[in-house]
């Protein structure tokens, strides 16, 4: 407990390996897109974030539903672990969607299912984050966050659906594309390398971090309680 | 022993009924709370007047977000203090001492809560009827919002029910509830204005639709969730 296990020090360095060689691949190996020229490189890295984000959301709705069926405080952490990473992520794509957004589509921001949708995660999770703070019970304060963050979880959806009925512009490289989209392109074979590569790498530091973030929680967890004794 | 299911069926309704009554009653006679509701809407509505320029030609299309801002935010007023008041009074721990299911406590405050809001909206429609000119009294409007005000509520009354436990209470319960409360928002917003603007039944249909399962889908969760939420 007191060390870290080498297995995740082994996962550290492995996914900032995977990191470096992400980088390279999305901005040296992959070709330069024809029509919109290098800002398209933000592509790989901004579908690559927004997966792992989407990724924290899941889990932590599921582990709120988890957590409420065991009431074990254990899935508590893994809950606002899965929380915490999923804001920081989803950030991330945001920001570097707007990057992207600006010369293609002339704008920073449109309101789009999307990029609605991603925005409103954010809040929720801003908004779990200030619910947790202000309550002091560590049960009732699991409770609650596992309550919001399984409504969260399923009225995200419910406002994805709800925008989507307007019509959106959002490019949908993989799968089929809507015919009102903007900046949507195929992707080359190296392209290809570079894209799934990113979203294997973040898939694996999502997980260095997630685990990363239990271990931290579980040692605060471990102060409090030493805390505690001191007092007595 | 189906004459004893039947019997505790009648006392689970009796005991939502009398929940509801008691907030009905009281609030029937103190008047404090929907007074409040009803100066603040209309507060709103004079904001909105002077920040929009609610002239003839934009009235039409503002007309519908203009109601259901004032709705909402005037709906939070009301949230709150129907769960402090039961939270400050001590009366919360009455009721969940009280020998019934505690979803019946759920169902009580929610219907009390639809109950204030549409007495409040019921008297803001006719008013905003008479400053702008503008006939709202549509039956398919009148519909849209019981369907909004029933969704709104349905999510409310439990998000209150946490955010009077937190530390920071009053300030909580917006920044929870906005966010998951989007979808009726929007679609309330959207067929609220094609009643108004008079839009072909099959343009308004995907977001009554929408207002439905929302509605539905929420008073399950929040009746299965809502025992989480009032554990001692």
């Amino acid at each position: 407990m007191q060390t870290k296990p080498s297995a995740l020090k082994a996962l550290d360095i492995f996914s900032l390996i995977l990191l470096a060689v992400a980088t390279y691949l999305a901005l040296v190996f992959a070709p330069t897109e024809r029509v919109m020229g290098d800002v398209q490189r933000v592509f790989y890295f901004h579908v690559a974030t927004a997966w792992v984000g989407l990724l924290g959301f899941v889990a932590a709705g599921i582990t709120g539903i988890i957590y409420l069926r065991t009431q074990d405080l254990k899935w508590d952490l893994v809950e606002q672990a899965a929380v915490e990473l999923s804001l920081v992520f989803f950030f991330i794509a945001i920001v570097l969607g707007s990057i992207w957004a600006r010369p293609i589509w002339n704008t920073w921001w449109t309101w789009d299912p999307r990029l609605t949708s991603a925005s409103i995660v954010e809040l929720i999770y801003l908004a779990y984050l200030m619910l947790r703070q202000g309550i002091e019970d560590p049960d009732r304060r699991a409770r609650f966050g596992a309550v919001y963050t399984l409504v969260g979880a399923i009225s995200v959806p419910i406002t994805f659906v709800s925008i989507r009925l307007f019509r959106t512009i959002h490019p949908v490289v993989i799968g089929s594309e809507s015919a009102s989209a903007q900046g949507g392109f195929s992707m080359t074979p190296d392209m290809k390398t570079a894209f799934f590569f990113a979203l294997f790498a973040f898939t694996v530091i999502f997980i260095d971090l997630f685990w990363n973030r239990i271990r931290l929680g579980q040692l605060q967890q471990k102060v409090e309680q030493l805390k505690l004794k001191v007092m007595e | 022993m189906s004459q004893r299911r039947e019997e505790r069926r009648s006392s689970y309704t009796k005991a939502i009924g009398a929940i509801a009554w008691k907030d009905l009653a009281a609030e029937l006679r103190s008047k404090e709370l929907l007074s409040a509701m009803l100066v603040f809407s209309l507060l709103v509505i004079f904001i909105f007047n002077f920040s929009l320029e609610l002239d003839v030609k934009t009235r039409n299309s503002v007309t519908s977000g203009v109601l259901w801002a004032t709705f909402a935010f005037a709906g939070t007023l009301g949230l709150n203090r129907s769960m402090s008041i039961e939270k400050d009074r001590g009366c919360l721990d009455g009721l969940l001492l009280a020998p019934v299911d505690r979803s019946a406590i759920y169902f009580g405050k929610a219907i009390s809560n639809l109950a204030f809001m549409l007495i409040v909206e019921a008297i803001v429609l006719p008013i905003y009827s008479i400053l702008y000119n503008t006939n709202l009294f549509k039956p398919g409007l009148l519909l849209v919002i019981l369907l909004g005000s029933l969704g709104y509520t349905a999510v409310g009354t439990l998000l209150s029910a946490m955010s009077v436990q937190t530390r920071t209470r009053d300030v909580m319960l917006p920044i929870l509830l906005f966010p998951i409360i989007l979808p009726v928002l929007i679609a309330a917003v959207r067929a609220s204005g094609g009643y108004l603007q008079n839009l072909p039944f099959d343009q308004i249909l995907p977001w009554l639709n929408l207002l439905i399962v929302y509605d539905v889908i929420f008073t399950a969760i929040a009746f299965m969730v809502f025992d989480y939420v009032v554990e001692e």
